[in-house]
């Protein structure tokens, strides 16, 4: 019976927009932020390593950086609005007060579920590629400086 | 004996900036992240704990799996406002959290929550007593203004594996409740950090916030140190990451004074940059990362509405906590019981500063020093004899297994002249090597035949025997040399093996010379 009404319904509204119903919604995509620049946002090479190494996920080709260049694009239409005197509207809440929990143990222990996401694993730690670490671990560079310092101590 | 060696090089480094480099000032600022003492995490009911079984106390959010949300802790609430407290600040009545985003193994989520715009309290102070025995001849008087506290996540752990170039990742810690204090740079030097860390140690274990055990990672220190001609404005610093023990703090401040002294006056120029402290090679070395200075592209947090707490009354509901309710829970803080001990137990400061630097010894002190005649002479037995046996024995006096039981009776039987000095110290000796907390001072003193001879006869036979077995040195007594009274005494005290109440046999043996 449901599935009826809902196939019945289906046809109604079939039948409304055959029958060119005005509505708000625009059937094609609108530009409703007008933006005059145009320019070509364009990245050097070095801010593409910098990024590459902070992220550590590789975009060096020529379609990862299209990619790149076009979400900057897209995000700086916005920019030349004028926002003067307007305060920050930060979340839809903003009239609510955050909801504390109890201090209780309820959730964890599902190691399992947790690591099945790793493509790399060992003695269920998950492995990921070096980042922030100290220089000396891996190039001795600096030994001299240490060992100068050390005998003014 | 490594203690002594420390101090003995400290002082002489001191002696040579004096002389050299007079003309920098240092300006030495802390961040210290403290480890909230909760079952659960921060946004997560994943439990907070040390040392699990990796990757355990792990929740789907705290791996940032898609369509899972943040929900606060409210005893986290409750310890960053308790604390905030302690420290004067002023708790904001309306705050809110944002997304710092880096990119890191250790981060599942590439972005922490924290408070940026809006912190949970601002505009503190911590007020502090500086003295390093061997290093300051006396105790004075410090303090720092806080400049904001926070609330943040903590990330997972990293294990570095330098040779395989990989890291491996336990997300244990991530999610993990923290408090940020932020200091102003107020500081000058590295034995000021130590102490200003040491009492946010003894605070936030006061107010049962944070365990303080640096060892665990439970209170970790980043410090920017620059240096400047007097007068100057703030030069560059440098930021020191995630050190972690007091001492630590005292030596990687020391050391990048020392080095930023040695590069500006090479010539050099000191760059805004991230170092690491090696405890080991006493030395701090660049970390990697910073070459740039990052964007964290702060963000509002969108799944989280602003947290509001109530500064009027003590009203108290759960979404909304009293402030005025946390107030009246504060207990007695450090620096009051110093005071505390100083005028009403009339401690001198060294011995009061000593004695609240390590909570124990401070409850030990206030339950013997019931009778305030003795509080002096109780405080240094404390502080010289216990401390010494805890050291020699390698023990943290957080793990002292001696119980106040046992230790009134050791003190009693002490006073009451039953026992020696040397013997007192014995019995703590064994007291912490049988770590039994049913043995008692009387028994052990029994069954070793330590105590104390004060029967009048048996001491004057004791010494009519030395005299007739050291005849030189009685010679010399008679001749006039009155100091050798000392060395019958030593004589006496090794044959007896420190049976004797020495004052007693001191007047008696006197007595036996001048027949």
């Amino acid at each position: 019976m449901l599935f009826r009404f809902i196939a019945l319904n289906g046809v109604t509204i079939q039948r409304i927009l055959s029958k060119n119903y005005c509505s708000k919604v625009p059937s094609k995509p609108v530009s409703t932020v007008q933006n005059d620049d145009k320019n070509k946002i364009c990245i050097d090479p070095s801010t593409i390593t910098l990024l590459e190494r902070l992220s550590l996920v590789k975009y060096d080709t020529p379609k990862g950086i299209k990619v790149l260049e076009d979400s900057i694009t897209f995000a700086n239409k916005i920019l030349h609005i004028n926002t003067d005197n307007i305060e920050p509207l930060y979340t839809t809440l903003e009239n609510e007060n955050l909801n504390l929990r109890p201090d209780k143990i309820t959730q964890g222990n599902c190691q399992k579920d947790i690591l099945k996401n790793a493509t790399v694993k060992e003695d269920d730690y998950f492995v990921a590629p070096t980042g922030n670490i100290p220089l000396l671990e891996i190039e001795n560079k600096e030994l001299p400086l240490k060992a100068t310092n050390k005998n003014e101590n | 004996m490594y203690r002594f060696i420390y101090y003995k090089s400290l002082r002489m480094c001191n002696r040579s900036h004096s002389t050299s480099f007079n003309k920098w000032e240092s300006v030495v600022g802390l961040e210290v992240h403290a480890l909230l003492n909760t079952d659960s995490k921060l946004f997560s009911g994943a439990q907070n704990t040390f040392g699990g079984v990796v990757n355990s106390c792990v929740s789907l959010f705290d791996a940032a799996i898609p369509g899972t949300l943040p929900v606060l802790n409210r005893k986290c609430v409750e310890l960053g406002i308790k604390t905030a407290l302690a420290l004067s600040c002023k708790v904001n009545e309306v705050s809110s959290f944002d997304r710092k985003h880096y990119f890191y193994a250790d981060l599942p989520a590439g972005y922490q929550i924290t408070q940026q715009r809006a912190p949970l309290a601002s505009d503190g102070v911590i007020n502090f007593q500086v003295f390093t025995p061997g290093f300051h001849k006396k105790p004075y008087k410090k303090s720092s203004k806080i400049k904001q506290i926070q609330l943040e996540q903590d990330s997972g752990k990293s294990l570095h594996d330098a040779e395989l170039k990989r890291s491996l990742v336990d997300l244990n810690r991530a999610g993990a409740p923290l408090i940020e204090v932020v200091f102003e740079p107020d500081l000058q030097d590295g034995e000021e950090a130590a102490a200003l860390v040491k009492e946010l140690v003894l605070i936030v274990q006061r107010l049962g916030a944070c365990t303080g055990r640096m060892e665990e990672g439970a209170l970790r220190v980043d410090a920017n140190v620059s240096i400047r001609r007097p007068g100057d404005p703030l030069s560059t610093r440098t930021e020191i990451k995630n050190i972690g023990s007091i001492r630590g703090v005292a030596g990687a401040v020391r050391y990048e004074i020392e080095r930023q002294k040695t590069v500006l006056e090479n010539g050099g120029r000191i760059i805004n940059e991230t170092r690491a402290w090696d405890a080991v090679g006493r030395a701090t070395i660049p970390m990697r990362d910073k070459e740039v200075v990052q964007d964290y592209r702060y963000m509002p947090e969108p799944n989280l509405p602003p947290l509001r707490v109530n500064l009027k009354s003590k009203h108290d509901t759960q979404h909304v906590i009293s402030v005025p309710l946390i107030q009246e829970q504060i207990p007695e803080l450090p620096e009051s019981s110093r005071k505390n001990l100083i005028e009403n137990y009339q401690l001198r400061p060294e011995a009061a500063i000593q004695i609240v630097n390590e909570p124990i010894l401070l409850e030990y002190f206030v339950d013997l020093a019931e009778e305030r005649s003795r509080a002096t002479k109780i405080a240094n037995l404390l502080i010289n004899e216990l401390l010494t046996v805890l050291n020699k024995n390698k023990l943290d006096i957080s793990d002292c297994p001696i119980t106040l039981r046992q230790l009134k009776e050791l003190f009693k039987l002490f006073f009451d002249k039953k026992i020696s000095l040397e013997v007192f110290k014995n019995v703590l000796d064994e007291l912490l090597i049988s770590s039994d907390s049913d043995i008692m001072p009387s028994k052990i003193i029994q069954e070793k035949n330590w105590t104390l001879i004060s029967d009048e006869t048996e001491i004057t036979k004791f010494c009519i025997e030395i005299i007739e077995n050291n005849p030189k040195l009685v010679k010399q007594y008679k001749e006039g040399k009155v100091k050798v009274l000392k060395a019958l005494l030593g004589v006496m005290s090794k044959n007896s093996q420190n049976k004797f109440d020495m004052s007693l046999a001191s007047r008696i043996m006197e007595e036996v010379l001048k027949k």
